[in-house]
């Protein structure tokens, strides 16, 4: 029971982080219907970026941790939000009207660009970071067992939490996330009533890389490490997400992130840790065979 | 940057400085933001361990130097014109290309032919030119399934894992000989094909891409992890090396060079290996061609093009899809235990993701479709890696980089064949240039 129990809190918390990632890619396919393939690449640079600003803060003098720690948070979310307009403008919208595959290609193109960017820039030797945020509370304390909850967790599952609220804010009641719902609909008719399309899309890949960026930070914060190969198989496992949370909807990518990483913490837990990754895999393929549209998406009509 | 240079002739070259300085400053802020912590800080670890940063600030300088530099330049001769050559050449021009591709592919078969009597005595060459030769022929392979039925594989290594293990453990535990499971590893990876690709082809294009890496990455932690099986990381050593028609290349006497008559020399083994690997090649190349003009390669195509219109006219696109992909990975399997055979070690370590988006990006950067175009690409692409050694770090990012700039400027690839297999007699000019128009441009 107490193993339980810290397996959940675990896995809570890498699942906070997964659903931010998801959150990503659900809102690019949802509307342009391309799935960014670099995205996991973009949160990998937030954690870089993050790690970079950390140690640039300690060395000219600021070293009260939680001022600091808000700062690189901002200057990550920042600089990744860059990254991802950029991405966004250089490598899709160019190719915004040619056919469906292209835009995967390049993604994935610019993935093996900003993987390789990352290596020759910073060096391919795993990074790692001593633990800045420390202590925690024992939950549940038997014998040979103590449940514990860290402050990293509960400060993951906060930030993932006020996030998710100011950013379900912007899409139900700002100009911004109407126009986003609107070019989620219907991408032409939304330019028709003049909503200005490109800068909508600029803005949703901002606004998910800014995400993912925290995701990295949080990443950061609870691993201590990181090196360029993290974004792949994060962004394959967000990616399997957003598909079981339902492609297109934002709670689903929050729920879809939250189940993998309970699925894959307990996989870990009570199976095997080698083949973690293959059970999260598994579920990507599973979902896509029996359940395309996900938890909470809706079914999509094919047209001519 | 809309520069209202038509509107006041005179003072263009003006507006287009001023755009152009205007550009430029944007460009170099852009990169200023986005390298100046990535490049300009270096992290490393200290003496004491921990990580310490270091200051670079003159790469930075350059290097947001160049990219406002670009922009400048860029927005001063283009303005707002994209560059773009287009979807697709003119018929005139695609009827050129076409006589020109029907000399050089006989060429470059010759020339493949004499590769080992020209270079003889270079082992260096002999041996990069098999690895090429073994791209050409994965590029074929997944040419099947990506240029000719239009599904985006990004697993195909899978089926080259499947043929290299299945040649290793069939070859070690019941000593079976190269020339009995090469057919076998084809048939293996097939089957591996059509077992993946049976639930999965319903799904849409990009789904089936994701789809696809999973299951590659799938097989590739099975291969890792299955210890008793496989080796794990270790992976399999000591894979026979395949012999001549019973004959072993090796010094004794009933070797391959004493039966013949010849004095020793470990080149034997590399030419035998080298034209078994271009007979691998040709037998991919003809059997396409071949099934190019069969019902079932012609539904590939028309699948590729339009897969509604497809279901309209009575086409079964599960099966062409399976068929397809069945194809592909066959091929794929062929090409593993050839590696495997040729390495004489193996282990997971060969078929990652990056090897997929290699021979991905070959397909693509070839022309999806274009079989002499995928053999350039892989030319091109391993002999620029070759040339290119000292700049390991860079060739990646380059590599990275062409793929998003063919796809933007030359979305087809750079050699594109979407001519069809078939015409009506009369008007072949006019059917070509229909067709090969871009139907989503």
């Amino acid at each position: 029971m107490e193993y339980f129990l810290q397996q959940l809190i675990n896995g809570i918390a890498l699942g906070s982080i997964y659903g931010l990632i998801a959150i990503g890619y659900t809102m690019v396919y949802g509307i342009i219907g391309m799935i960014n393939f670099a995205h996991g690449d973009i949160y990998m640079v937030g954690a870089y970026i993050a790690l970079i600003s950390f140690l640039v803060l300690m060395s000219i003098g600021l070293t009260a941790i939680p001022v600091a720690l808000l700062i690189v948070l901002l200057i990550a979310m920042g600089v990744t939000a860059l990254y991802g307009w950029t991405v966004e403008r250089l490598a899709y919208r160019p190719l915004r009207h040619s056919y469906r595959l292209a835009p995967l290609i390049s993604a994935i193109g610019m993935s093996i660009l900003l993987q390789n960017f990352v290596q020759v820039a910073q060096g391919a030797r795993v990074k790692p970071l001593p633990p800045l945020i420390e202590g925690n509370y024992t939950l549940l304390s038997s014998d040979s067992f103590n449940v514990q909850l860290s402050n990293v967790q509960i400060i993951i599952v906060l930030t993932t939490i006020v996030l998710m609220t100011v950013f379900s804010w912007i899409i139900a009641k700002t100009r911004l996330g109407r126009d986003m719902r609107a070019c989620e609909q219907d991408l032409g008719m939304a330019s028709l009533l003049g909503v200005d399309v490109n800068r909508t899309i600029s803005l949703t890949f901002v606004i998910g890389a800014a995400l993912a960026a925290v995701a990295g930070v949080m990443y950061l914060l609870y691993y201590g490490v990181a090196d360029f190969f993290i974004g792949f198989v994060a962004g394959i496992k967000a990616f399997t997400a957003a598909v079981l949370g339902g492609i297109g909807s934002l709670p689903g990518a929050m729920l879809g992130g939250l189940l993998i990483g309970l699925i894959e913490t307990f996989w870990s837990a009570y199976f095997s840790i080698e083949y973690k990754d293959v059970a999260a895999f598994s579920i990507l393929i599973v979902v896509l065979i029996f359940l395309p549209t996900g938890i909470l998406g809706r079914p999509e009509v094919e047209k001519v | 940057m809309r520069n209202d240079a038509a509107a006041h002739p005179p003072s263009r070259f003006a507006s287009s400085l001023g755009a152009a300085i205007k550009s430029a400053v944007l460009a170099g802020l852009v990169a200023f933001g986005l390298f100046s912590l990535m490049i300009g800080f270096y992290t490393d670890r200290g003496p004491t361990g921990g990580l310490i940063v270091t200051e670079r600030f003159e790469s930075l300088t350059i290097i947001v130097a160049v990219v406002a530099a670009g922009a400048f330049l860029r927005t001063l001769l283009l303005g707002d014109r994209q560059i773009s050559f287009g979807p697709g050449l003119s018929p005139g021009w695609q009827l050129r290309l076409k006589r020109f591709g029907g000399l050089v592919a006989p060429l470059l078969l010759g020339f493949a032919c004499l590769v080992p009597v020209i270079f003889y005595d270079n082992r260096y060459l002999l041996d990069l030119s098999i690895l090429i030769l073994t791209y050409v022929m994965l590029g074929w392979g997944l040419n099947i399934v990506v240029g000719l039925a239009g599904l985006l594989d990004l697993g195909y290594v899978a089926f080259y894992a499947v043929g290299a293990y299945s040649y290793a453990l069939l070859a070690q535990n019941f000593g079976l000989s190269f020339w009995i499971c090469l057919p076998l590893a084809g048939i293996l990876a097939a089957f591996w094909g059509i077992l993946l690709g049976f639930p999965v082809l319903r799904l849409r294009g990009d789904y089936l891409a994701i789809v696809t890496l999973a299951f590659g990455e799938i097989i590739r932690l099975v291969l890792l992890n299955w210890q008793d099986f496989t080796g794990g990381p270790n992976g399999i050593s000591g894979i026979p090396r395949p012999s001549f028609f019973g004959l072993p290349f090796t010094a004794d006497e009933d070797g391959f060079a004493a039966t013949f008559g010849l004095e020793f020399s470990p080149t034997h083994r590399l030419v035998f290996l080298f034209y078994l690997i271009l007979a691998l090649a040709l037998l991919t190349s003809w059997v396409t061609r071949r099934l190019r003009r069969l019902p079932v390669g012609r539904a590939w195509e028309a699948l590729r093009e339009d897969e509604i219109a497809c279901r309209a006219l009575g086409i079964n696109t599960t099966n062409v899809k399976l068929s397809a992909f069945a194809t592909g990975a066959m091929f794929g399997g062929f090409a593993g235990s050839f590696f495997a055979t040729r390495q004489g070690f193996i282990s997971p370590e060969s078929f990652t993701f990056s090897e997929s988006a290699m021979i991905l990006a070959i397909v693509v950067l070839g022309g999806m479709g274009s079989q002499i175009g995928v053999a350039i690409a892989a030319i091109v692409m391993l002999g620029g890696f070759e040339l290119f050694r000292e700049f390991e770090q860079y060739r990646m990012i380059v590599f990275g980089a062409a793929m998003v700039a063919i796809m933007i400027w030359r979305p087809r690839g750079i050699v594109t064949a979407r001519e069809p297999s078939v015409t009506l007699q009369g008007r072949p000019a006019a059917i070509v240039a229909d067709t090969v128009q871009d139907t989503a441009a």
